[in-house]
């Protein structure tokens, strides 16, 4: 079905938001794989990581020419945009990128000013789960509603309200008119 | 069949050793297996068992020996510098029969390497874990289910069999998440440990555990009855996998999560109209000798592919005699191969075959 790459800073919640999307495969019934970038760095390096989701068994984790390529800054958007597959969609945080140029006429660019709408909305940590409300409307990879209680139920049990924040902000997303 | 949980490799390898009733880890962070001594300090103190951090790997091997002469099951994980250090450790366990489980989840080398994913302790697992005339049960997961269930099956081969058993994976898989399932697997039926040294109370003779023999005819002894139980596990426990080979012309031979890759590449070139197979090794040691020896029979030439510079490449030919043409495609260092690599060469055999 997919090969998608999310990749931005380190501390934006590039890998929560593609556990989220291998969650949802799973659960959907399909064959997904997840594999961050590792290295030494914790917060403020780059960040990257490769999501499978499936009718087939996985082969390679390693995605290098995604379908979908989620883009949460200037650097990952300028390093993989020239990998992203003909016919393949990039979705970026319009906030971060201000100069989203490609020179590619294969692909469809769609921005979304998800750090900023975080911020408006009294959640700044949470442009990721904007990304993905996002990314399910121009995509339609997932139901809505489907989706959105994956959203709610990653939180632990004890602090349920951060998963309902989440619901909120990839209901920001998935509402962007842009 | 059980629930499908998501989990890191190293993970669920963590979870599928305590699930094997092993409460004993002792080990020393290294990426990038750390996941896994993490998952143990947390679950272990938890589910009566006992997470210990060693001073160095060296250190960690001989807490593995002790544990494993009282007759406990025990695990030690490490990436490939820390499995050189233990290298000694390794084969006083050896020399004293008893069974543990090691992990290696490998990185690039040689050195301090890097700590992107490789395959190249492939020969130090296959054939120089230690010193002397040894061998170690290797298992190679190629998947975050096979992490666990390989785990459960490692634990019950090291006690079958009275030897440490290796599973050999590699920073891909311990770092990756996929769904696992931990009932997929039945246990195996295993003798008493009668030889381990544990409190009894005076209700038996007293056990030994001893790896040095001054004798010379006494320590020969030792080592050709462990080749005669070398012998059984060659017969008794190879495990592979075989994908689309029936009617292969070239047989693309891969394991670990390399094997995943080779498999989309062998996918590639029967849209094609290629006649490729995949065959997997799932043991490395015991290899399965017979199996690629009986492909030898009908393809007419074997590729063989790691994330090394060419290491199984030789067991593939001793395996078929060199009756076929054998060659080597790889990436190393931390580099993994894409698809696309490996059906180039495939393409480039196929056609060097019809060229004949």
């Amino acid at each position: 079905m997919a090969g998608i790459l999310l990749a931005g800073f380190g501390g934006q919640g590039i890998l929560f938001a593609g556990k989220q999307l291998i969650t949802a495969g799973m659960k959907d019934g399909k064959e997904v794989s997840w594999l961050p970038s590792y290295g030494p760095e914790m917060r403020g390096g780059t960040c990257n990581c490769s999501v499978n989701i499936d009718a087939e068994p996985i082969g390679s984790p390693l995605v290098t020419s995604p379908d979908i390529l989620i883009a949460m800054n200037q650097p990952s958007f300028e390093k993989f945009l020239p990998k992203v597959r003909s016919g393949g969609v990039v979705v970026y945080d319009s906030s971060l990128i201000p100069s989203a140029e490609t020179g590619r006429e294969d692909i469809r660019v769609c921005g979304v000013p998800a750090t900023a709408l975080a911020g408006e909305n009294g959640f700044p940590k949470l442009a990721n789960c904007i990304m993905l409300g996002y990314l399910v409307k121009v995509t339609g990879l997932f139901d809505f509603a489907f989706f959105q209680n994956v959203l709610r139920a990653s939180a632990p049990k004890a602090k349920a309200e951060l998963g309902e924040l989440n619901a909120k902000a990839f209901e920001i997303g998935y509402a962007y008119g842009g | 069949m059980g629930e499908k949980l998501l989990m890191k490799g190293n993970e669920a390898l963590a979870e599928a050793a305590i699930r094997a009733g092993c409460k004993l880890f002792f080990g020393y962070p290294i990426t990038p297996q750390t996941e896994l001594a993490e998952y143990m300090a947390k679950q272990l103190p938890k589910r009566d068992g006992l997470c210990l951090q060693a001073e160095s790997e060296v250190s960690a091997i001989n807490m593995i020996y002790g544990a494993a002469a009282s007759g406990a099951r025990c695990i030690t994980s490490t990436s490939s510098p820390g499995v050189s250090l233990m290298s000694e450790g390794i084969s006083y366990i050896i020399g004293s029969d008893l069974p543990c489980v090691l992990v290696n989840v490998q990185r690039g080398g040689p050195g301090l390497g890097g700590i992107q994913p490789a395959q190249s302790d492939y020969n130090q697992a296959v054939r120089g874990l230690g010193h002397g005339d040894q061998h170690v049960i290797v298992l190679a997961p190629a998947s975050v289910q096979e992490m666990a269930s390989l785990t459960g099956e490692a634990f019950d081969l090291a006690d079958l069999y009275r030897m440490p058993c290796m599973i050999l994976a590699d920073g891909a898989l311990g770092q990756m998440m996929e769904p696992v399932d931990f009932e997929a697997r039945t246990p195996r039926q295993l003798p008493p440990k009668d030889w381990a040294t544990n409190g009894h109370r005076g209700a038996r003779r007293h056990t030994v555990v001893n790896s040095l023999y001054i004798e010379p005819e006494v320590l020969e002894r030792t080592v050709v009855d462990r080749f005669a139980r070398y012998a059984q596990i060659e017969e008794n426990e190879v495990q592979y996998e075989q994908f689309l080979t029936e009617d292969a012309d070239v047989v693309v031979v891969s394991y670990g999560i390399t094997a995943r890759i080779a498999k989309t590449a062998v996918r590639m070139a029967r849209e094609k109209g290629m006649k490729v197979g995949l065959f997997r090794p799932i043991t490395l040691w015991p290899f399965p000798n017979k199996e690629l020896k009986e492909l030898a029979r009908t393809a007419k030439a074997f590729l063989s592919v790691e994330m090394n510079m060419g290491q199984m490449l030789g067991d593939v030919k001793l395996a078929i005699d060199c009756a076929r043409p054998v060659t080597h495609y790889g990436r190393t260092g931390g580099m993994i191969p894409t698809p696309e690599e490996i059906l180039a060469q495939i393409e480039h055999i196929s056609m060097e075959g019809k060229g004949e």
